[in-house]
């Protein structure tokens, strides 16, 4: 058994693709051993950024031989069957053998594959790995790449070392052969170059040639003997060449640096992984700025060091002191090493302050004295790739000044940006496309802006009491920060900025936490706004943008959700069950759609509201369907509406891609207006479908998420026409608690061999069937029909009068329950049916052969599903 | 560095004209006429595309109108230099090639951290990208690395190579200036911004305030036909020479702030096809199979 090494050496692989790089290549490892039959005790994958690394171990020498048997045509089969048969397995006519088969003699092939030596079965499977890798981008470079067909790799390939045991393994693909040696640390193990054969012809008459060939340099060669050797070779080149211990270093180290400054890191995994992606021998070191920065907000700060420099930001820690003193005591400079320490830094070693740590220093007139919440410092953490020969000086100091021009951009956009007060920074909007067929952001603001107003104004128990003033004028500021600069620079700031800006300004404190946090929720983890007037904002822009893409035609296919509409969906849902507001999804989608409509209108787009000039009454009209106006030669534009269109005055929008002009304005006769124009028409009623159903789907998956049991979803969902989501979620609660209950588990039961029942007579009367959902269902008054009340033409048995008799007692309760939204007390109510129709099972029989008891009995079975189907569709839950 | 003057900034350039000179570049004076970036350069852009090897060194200057900030900005000029090396074929020690450029100028590889950070290429405007990095020093972008992939839509066989300095940047690193016009321009007194801080003072109220906008758009409509009657003489240089003037014009619109978003589209288009069609006509001019 012997253990097998693979490097594949280039130019710097991005940061981002190296985690995937190490999956991708133990799985092609592997299934190349695979498809020869060999399987590695063990297999490590590292990556720095200039190799990927591959260690297997106990790998046999060869690969067992196998012998495989074939059966091939009868003796007496014609020669072309058997020559074909021949071929096929690679054997001559001689090498077949007779057998017996069932008494026929048949030709037999015995197939002996020896083992193959696992060298030859790497030295293949490399090249084939390097082929097929997939690098999510990948490139062509050098002579080679006269062809297209050139090796590609994600920069370009320059060495393969791949050593079983002490032995190479001989491979090459695209010129590149693979041997024993690698390189170490791109400068730290590099060698003056020597030679004088790289020079160019050119320099030989060049009086500096001398003087320049000093200045070469290549890159120090490293020889690799086996497996066990080439890390610890690899580690005195200074190479780390496990990204693990890597990402160690830079954790524990930056740590370290902060604190031992009587700091805390701002700790942040994905820099960390990040760093260790940038370099093979981390150094993290420590880095002052002026706290005069510090007036710009600490989240601009730390983006700006994360982001733009991958530096990791401190804080003080809690309560402690801090201020004005730090400039004065830090100097001009930054923290410079020990002289003793200078060359010899270790990875990870750390550049101690020469000056006090400012926790030590007294603060002049700190105005967060004493604050309990942690403050950002004026220090940061970044992660060298080398140990400098002078311990790190020029590089703190370089870095310094690069994050300090970084932040004077900062420092200059917050200034600037303040100078223009978010209403004057919001006229720009109308320069900002949001979506070609929902206008500019201008457009969508002052939709928004009417939607957060009406939403605001809703009357009703247990809604949130928001100032509808303060809701619009929140509603109307809440994009404006996308025009300004530092938004430009940081669009992942975009909302928070405004809510600085807005505090800035001396707005209302309700209306600057709603233009901060009008986007959220954002994530499944990031918080749901409470106050009144963000939720409000925040749902009037989710739902504006949702109904906006549904009634373009463009909702979400697939994967495809490139307008986030899924999330928006979580997001207006999430809203909703946080602040428990009750207003049916329809009705917020209908005011959300005459938001759009009014906008529409008051704009000089080519856009025009349809409707039938038969039903046009002045200042109201109706629309029945998209259909109808494509029937109806009588049509009108109208103008905008001064109310809120009630139920059953609905319309449809039309957008006329062609323009209105160029068919003359005010045109009344659909067939010049559709001459060779196309007009798309969305309907209300087809839109706020595929809406609820959207937002359904997003609910299941939720609650799925959430633990809730998805075929009690279900259950509740196939009821239909409940858009409540907290009247809905109220009752797959009460659903769930009842279900596991004995009472639930038997009456479920029950229901199930009703509804078994029932099913196998569908076909015969189908007049019992109506049970499978739709409106009847829906609200609950499925049971009241009156063919399940016709007297009974014969004297019921005991347990089928038990039956009816708590089919009547039950039927009222479960409804008033459920108009109450007392679930609990529905469900409470159906379980007073369990016994009856157990004893209804036990002692009646269903199949009577008198046709007029059959009938009445499935009425009767019938009659209970209905009574279960007011609280949920029963047929949908397991068990 | 810290021992002996750091080099001035047009001893930069000429360390580098020394150095890539000697590595067997042909060492070009800057194109006449006003562009975006040294990549829009003929000995970039259309040398790219077909088989010959090439290799050239120049420094740029680069027009960017609206980053032009009336001087007042130490970091952002709307005129600048860029130091372009173009090598193809790419050759294997491009790398190393590179890194000792650095040396050549000043900046000791042991003394400071030096770094390739992902950053890929891509300019829709020449229909082109490559794979690449932007080089860091001690944190700061010094140099954009990219291998070419495709030019004007057209696969690069061979790839080459392009290195391009951000040379003010660099001296105010090499030299320890934290504004550009304060950087020691010739060694022997003069700064700078003796020599361009009117110049960014006056082009910025020009591009931003003052050049006729009517005119402009002629221009460029003048530039986007003259193209195209090169296109259809089959002279594809001086067809990519109106495309260029055509980016810039579309530019200069931009900074004046004439061009809507919904337009910007749309006139960037226009020049794409009209730089795309000039490496198109390149290749057939010479007789190149895509």
């Amino acid at each position: 058994m012997t253990d097998f090494l693979l490097e594949l050496l280039s130019e710097e692989i991005p940061a981002r693709m190296q985690a995937k790089a190490r999956i991708d290549l133990e799985r092609l490892f592997t299934e190349q051993l695979a498809a020869a039959g060999l399987k590695a005790g063990t297999i490590t994958v590292y990556s720095t950024p200039r190799r990927l690394a591959l260690i297997a171990t106990d790998l046999p020498a060869e690969t067992e031989a196998v012998s495989e048997e074939a059966k091939g045509p009868p003796e007496g089969a014609p020669d072309q069957a058997i020559d074909g048969f021949c071929r096929k397995n690679g054997v001559t006519r001689e090498q077949l053998e007779v057998r017996d088969v069932k008494g026929r003699p048949t030709w037999f092939a015995v197939i002996n594959k020896p083992g193959r030596a696992t060298r030859d079965v790497l030295a293949e499977a490399i090249p084939a790995i390097i082929k097929t890798f997939p690098w999510p981008k990948s490139m062509r470079w050098g002579d080679a790449s006269i062809s297209t067909e050139s090796l590609r790799w994600v920069r370009p390939l320059s060495g393969i070392v791949a050593i079983l045991g002490d032995d190479l393994v001989p491979c090459e693909i695209d010129g590149i052969e693979s041997g024993y040696e690698t390189v170490g640390h791109r400068f730290q193990h590099s060698v003056p170059l020597v030679s004088s054969e790289v020079e160019r012809p050119a320099a030989e008459s060049d009086p500096n040639v001398s003087r320049l060939r000093s200045t070469r340099t290549e890159p120090g060669r490293i020889t690799i003997g086996n497996a066990a050797d080439y890390a610890e070779k690899l580690r005195a080149c200074h190479v780390i060449v496990d990204h693990e211990e890597r990402q160690n270093i830079i954790r524990d180290g930056a740590a370290k640096a902060a604190s031992d400054a009587g700091l805390d890191l701002v700790e942040d995994e994905g820099l960390v992984i990040e760093n260790a992606g940038l370099t093979e021998w981390p150094v993290p070191l420590l880095g002052s700025f002026d706290p005069a920065f510090l007036d710009v907000p600490e989240e601009v700060i730390q983006l700006t060091a994360r982001v733009n420099q991958k530096y990791f930001v401190c804080k003080y820690p809690p309560n402690a002191q801090h201020g004005e003193g730090d400039r004065a005591q830090r100097g001009g400079h930054g923290f410079a090493s020990e002289p003793g320490s200078v060359g010899q830094a270790a990875p990870g070693s750390l550049l101690r302050p020469t000056t006090p740590p400012p926790s030590a220093v007294p603060a002049a007139t700190s105005p967060s004295l004493g604050d309990r919440e942690e403050k950002l410092a004026p220090y940061f953490v970044c992660t060298a790739n080398i140990a400098a020969s002078d311990g790190g000086k020029a590089i703190i100091a370089g870095n310094e000044k690069v994050l300090a021009a970084r932040l004077s951009d900062a420092k200059f956009f917050w200034e600037l940006d303040q100078k223009t007060k978010l209403e004057d920074h919001a006229k720009k909007l109308g320069n900002i496309v949001f979506h070609e067929k929902l206008g500019t952001v201008a457009d969508k603001v002052e939709r928004v802006a009417r939607l957060a107003e009406w939403l605001a104004s809703l009357e009703g128990t247990g809604l949130l009491r928001a100032n509808p003033e303060q809701t619009k004028q929140a509603a109307r500021l809440c994009k404006a920060d996308l025009v300004t600069e530092m938004v430009g620079e940081f669009p992942e700031l975009q909302g928070l900025m405004g809510g600085y800006y807005a505090e800035k300004q001396g707005l209302p404190v309700e209306v600057s936490h709603a233009i901060r946090d009008h986007y959220k929720p954002v994530g499944q983890g990031d918080d749901v706004p409470t106050d009144p007037v963000t939720v409000w904002v925040s749902l009037a822009d989710k739902l504006d943008t949702l109904v906006g893409f549904f009634a373009a035609g463009m909702s979400p296919t697939g994967s495809k959700d490139p307008f986030a509409l899924r999330r928006a969906a979580l997001g207006i849902i999430r809203l909703l069950q946080s602040a428990s507001i009750n207003v049916p999804l329809n009705e917020l989608i209908k005011f959300a759609w005459f938001s759009h409509a009014t906008t529409l209108m008051n704009s000089n787009e080519p856009v025009v509201l349809l409707v039938p000039m038969s039903n046009f009454t002045g200042g109201d009209f109706s629309l029945r369907s998209a259909g109808d106006l494509k029937l109806d030669m009588n049509w009108k534009m109208i103008h905008l509406l001064s109310h809120i269109p009630q139920n059953g005055e609905f319309h449809s929008i039309a957008w006329l891609p062609g323009g209105v002009n160029e068919v003359g304005k005010g045109q009344t006769d659909y067939g010049k207006f559709s001459d060779g124009i196309d007009i798309e028409l969305y309907s209300f009623a087809e839109v706020s479908e595929s809406l609820l159903e959207f937002f359904a789907d997003r609910l299941k998956v939720q609650q799925r998420e959430a633990g809730v049991r998805h075929d009690l979803i279900d259950a509740v969902f196939a009821l239909g026409g409940e858009d409540d989501l907290v009247r809905l979620l109220a009752r797959v609660k009460a659903l769930q608690a009842f279900v596991e209950t004995t009472d639930g588990e038997n009456l479920l039961a029950g229901y199930k061999r009703a509804s078994n029942i029932l099913k196998k007579e569908d076909a015969g009367a189908p007049h019992l069937m109506r049970s499978s959902g739709g409106e009847e269902l829906a609200s609950g008054q499925g049971s009241a029909s009156s063919a399940e009340h016709k007297p009974l033409s014969y004297t019921p048995e005991k347990a089928e009068q038990a039956l009816i008799d708590a089919l009547d007692a039950a039927q009222p309760r479960v409804t008033a329950a459920i108009e109450a939204e007392q679930f609990e007390t529905a469900m409470t109510a159906l379980a007073a049916l369990r016994a009856p129709i157990d004893q209804f099972f036990e002692d009646v029989t269903v199949n009577d052969d008198d046709e007029a008891k059959r009938e009445a009995r499935l009425a009767l079975l019938a009659r209970f599903r209905n009574a279960v189907h007011q609280v949920a569709d029963f047929s949908k839950i397991e068990g | 560095m810290s021992d002996k003057k750091p080099l001035s900034f047009q001893q930069i350039i000429l360390k580098l004209h020394e150095y890539w000179g000697n590595q067997g570049c042909a060492i070009l004076q800057p194109y006449d006429m006003e562009m975006g970036a040294g990549t829009f350069h003929t000995a970039t852009t259309l040398r790219a595309l077909g088989p010959d090897p090439w290799k050239a060194a120049f420094a740029q200057p680069c027009r960017r109108p609206t980053d032009g900030r009336y001087g007042e900005n130490p970091n952002r000029l709307q005129h600048y230099y860029q130091y372009q090396v173009i090598l193809k074929p790419s050759p294997p020690d491009i790398q190393q090639l590179y890194l000792d450029s650095l040396s050549v100028i000043g900046i000791d590889p042991m003394l400071h951290d030096i770094r390739f950070v992902e950053d890929d290429w891509e300019s829709p405007t020449l229909g082109a990208w490559g794979l690449g990095w932007e080089v860091w020093c001690d944190g700061m972008e010094v140099t954009q690395f990219t291998y070419f992939q495709q030019m004007g839509g057209f696969d690069c066989k061979p790839v080459s190579g392009e290195l391009t300095y951000g040379l003010e940047r660099l001296a105010m690193y090499i030299q320890g200036v934290d504004s550009i016009y304060d950087l020691d321009y010739n060694g022997a007194g003069m700064t700078y911004g003796d020599i361009f801080l009117d110049n960014e003072k006056q082009m910025s109220e020009w591009n931003f305030e003052v050049a006729n906008t009517d005119t402009l758009l002629e221009l460029f409509n003048k530039a986007a036909a003259e193209c195209e009657n090169c296109l259809d003489r089959k002279l594809p240089i001086p067809a990519y020479e109106q495309a260029i003037k055509s980016s810039h014009v579309f530019n200069l619109l931009q900074a004046r702030g004439v061009i809507s978003v919904q337009e910007r589209a749309s006139y960037m288009g226009r020049v794409r096809d009209l730089a795309k069609g000039s490496c198109e006509a390149h290749m057939v001019k010479n007789g190149w199979a895509a």
